[in-house]
C-alpha cells in the first residue's frame, strides 16, 4: 500500500505532471508535490504521484558500502 | 530496473547475512520490529529470516494501512456504496478486506453497488468531473505516503468548485502507532514482546523525513534505521541495528539516503498540513483506540468531507473471535499461531484483513509458504 517505484522522468509537462518511464512502461505523473523535477531525473512514485526525487550520488554511496564488504570478504 | 535490481543482487545480500552473522554477539539476542508491511513483505518474498543468524528475531508490525483499518470502518464504506446516488472509490487493496456479517466492497459491487477501484487519487476526481449528476466519494486509506495525494485533490475540488465530490478520511499516522506499541503494557510491563529496535518506514519517511523518529531513540532508547525496501536495504538495515545494540547506542540512522533527508518533503508535508487537521483518537484495527493518530478534514474543507456530508456512523461491530489479527498486529503472535491460517483463511477466502493484503503478515507468511518455522526458503536475485 505504501510502495513507491522509481522511474525516470522522460518528459515534464506544464500542468505539474510528468510522463516517467519505468523499465520501458510510460505512465503518467503528477508532480503536485515536488518542485523544479527535471528530464532525466529518477522519481520516486506512489499511486501516481511522484514523492520525492531519488538522490543519485546517495544511492552511489549506499552500493558503495555493499562494494566495500565484498572486497574485504575476499569477492 | 535502475535503483530496483542494484539492491536485489541475491550474492551481495549473502555476503550482507554473513556480515550480519559475524557481528551478532552470541550470547545476546536480537528483536528488530519491521513496522511497515513492505518490509514484510520484502523480507519473506527474500527469505531474509533464512539468512539471519538463530539469535536474530524479525517482529512484524501492524504498518499495513489496509489491515489496521477496523471492521466498522469497512461497513461504513460498505454502506456508502450502497447508496444508490453514490460512486465509491477507493484503492484496489480495500475491496476484498471482509467487513462485520462477512460481507465486502466486492460483494456489495456484486449486489449492484457502484465501487471503482482507483489508481491514483487523481482518477476519482476525474470520476466527479464526468459524473456531475452522482456522489463521488473517495475512500481514503494510507499512511504519510497517500495522504499528501488525497491533499492536493481536495485543494483541487475546491478550487473548481466541484460540488459532487467528497472524501471520507482514514489516514493515520505512523509515529503515533510506534509511541503506542511502546507504550504497550506488552512491551513495558510484561516483556513478552521484546524489542531492541525498529526498522523505519522507508517510503513514509521521504515525506515526513528521519526527524520524527527521534524522539524514540531518546525517549524509549530504542535504535531506529530507516531502511529501503529492497533486500539489501534490509539487511543492512539490521546490520546497523546489530551495530547499535552491541554498541549500546540507539540513535536514528537512515540507511534510505537516496531518497530520505532528515527533514522530508516539506511541501508535502504543508499540503497536510493546510488540508488535514488531528483527531484527538482513532480506531486501529489490532491497537485499539490511539490518540492523536488519525487525521481528519479540516472545517474549511467542510464541504468536502464525506464523514459530514453523509452522517456517516462508525459502529464496533465484534470480530471474528478466532481470527488473531490483533495479535499478529501488534507482533505478539505469529500468523501460524492462529488456528484459521491456512485452512478456513487463506488469500482467496480472507477472514481477516492480514491475510488480505500482501502485505500483511499474514498473507506474507501463505504467499511464500512458511506453515512452521523455520521454513527455507530461496534468495531470488
Ligand atoms: S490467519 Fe486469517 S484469521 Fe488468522 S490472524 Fe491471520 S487473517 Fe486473522
Amino acid at each position: 500500500m505504501c510502495l513507491a517505484v522509481p522511474g525516470r522522468v522522460a518528459e515534464v509537462r506544464e500542468d505539474e505532471t510528468a510522463l516517467v518511464d519505468f523499465s520501458g512502461v510510460r505512465k503518467e505523473v503528477s508532480l503536485a508535490l515536488v518542485d523544479g523535477v527535471e528530464v532525466d531525473e529518477y522519481v520516486l512514485v506512489h499511486v501516481g504521484y511522484a514523492l520525492q526525487r531519488i538522490d543519485p550520488e546517495e544511492a552511489e554511496r549506499t552500493l558503495a558500502l555493499f562494494a566495500e564488504m565484498e572486497q574485504l570478504q575476499g569477492g | 530496473m535502475k535503483y530496483v535490481d542494484e539492491f536485489r543482487d541475491g550474492q551481495r545480500a549473502r555476503q550482507l547475512a554473513g556480515a550480519i552473522a559475524e557481528e551478532v554477539e552470541e550470547e545476546r539476542s536480537y528483536h528488530f520490529m519491521e513496522f511497515c508491511g513492505g518490509h514484510t513483505h520484502a523480507i519473506f518474498r527474500y527469505g531474509v529470516p533464512d539468512l539471519l543468524p538463530e539469535n536474530v528475531h524479525m517482529v512484524h508490525g501492524p504498518g499495513c494501512p489496509v489491515c489496521v483499518l477496523p471492521m466498522g470502518r469497512v461497513d461504513a464504506a460498505i454502506d456508502l456504496a450502497r447508496r444508490p446516488e453514490v460512486i465509491l472509490c477507493t484503492y484496489g487493496d480495500l475491496l476484498r478486506v471482509p467487513g462485520s456479517r462477512k460481507s465486502s466492497l466486492l460483494q456489495a459491487r456484486a449486489a449492484g453497488a457502484d465501487v471503482r477501484m482507483i489508481y491514483s487519487a487523481a482518477d476519482s476526481l476525474q470520476i466527479a468531473r464526468d459524473n456531475p449528476d452522482r456522489e463521488v466519494v473517495f475512500f481514503a486509506i494510507g499512511f504519510e505516503t497517500t495522504t499528501p495525494p488525497t491533499a492536493v485533490v481536495l485543494k483541487q475540488a475546491h478550487a473548481e468548485g466541484i460540488e459532487n465530490f467528497s472524501v471520507a478520511c482514514n489516514h493515520v499516522l505512523t509515529p503515533a502507532a510506534i509511541t503506542h506499541i511502546l507504550e504497550s503494557p506488552e512491551v513495558r510491563e510484561l516483556g513478552t514482546l521484546p524489542l531492541d529496535g525498529f526498522i523505519g518506514p522507508s517510503h513514509v519517511s521521504t515525506v515526513i523525513g528521519s526527524a520524527p523518529y527521534e524522539f524514540f531513540a531518546e525517549e524509549y532508547e530504542k535504535p531506529v534505521v530507516i531502511g529501503g525496501f529492497e533486500p539489501l536495504d534490509v539487511l543492512q538495515a539490521i546490520r546497523m541495528l546489530v551495530r547499535q545494540v552491541n554498541a549500546g547506542r540507539a540513535e536514528v540512522e537512515n540507511e534510505f539516503t537516496r531518497a530520505v533527508t532528515r527533514a522530508g518533503n516539506r511541501k508535502a508535508q504543508a499540503l497536510v498540513a493546510d488540508v488535514f487537521e488531528l483527531r484527538k483518537q482513532f480506531e486501529w484495527r489490532g491497537l485499539g483506540t490511539v490518540p492523536y493518530s488519525g487525521l481528519r478534514i479540516k472545517e474549511a474543507y467542510a464541504a468536502f468531507d464525506a464523514e459530514r456530508r453523509f452522517a456517516v456512523e462508525v459502529g464496533r461491530p465484534r470480530e471474528n473471535q478466532a481470527c488473531l489479527c490483533p495479535s499478529v498486529l501488534r507482533g505478539v503472535a505469529k500468523p501460524t499461531d492462529c488456528t484459521l491460517y491456512g485452512t478456513t483463511c487463506t488469500p482467496d477466502n480472507p477472514i481477516g484483513s492480514c491475510m488480505v493484503s500482501s502485505e500483511g503478515a499474514c498473507a506474507a507468511y501463505y504467499a511464500y509458504g512458511r506453515t512452521r518455522e523455520p521454513a527455507v526458503a530461496p534468495v531470488d536475485a
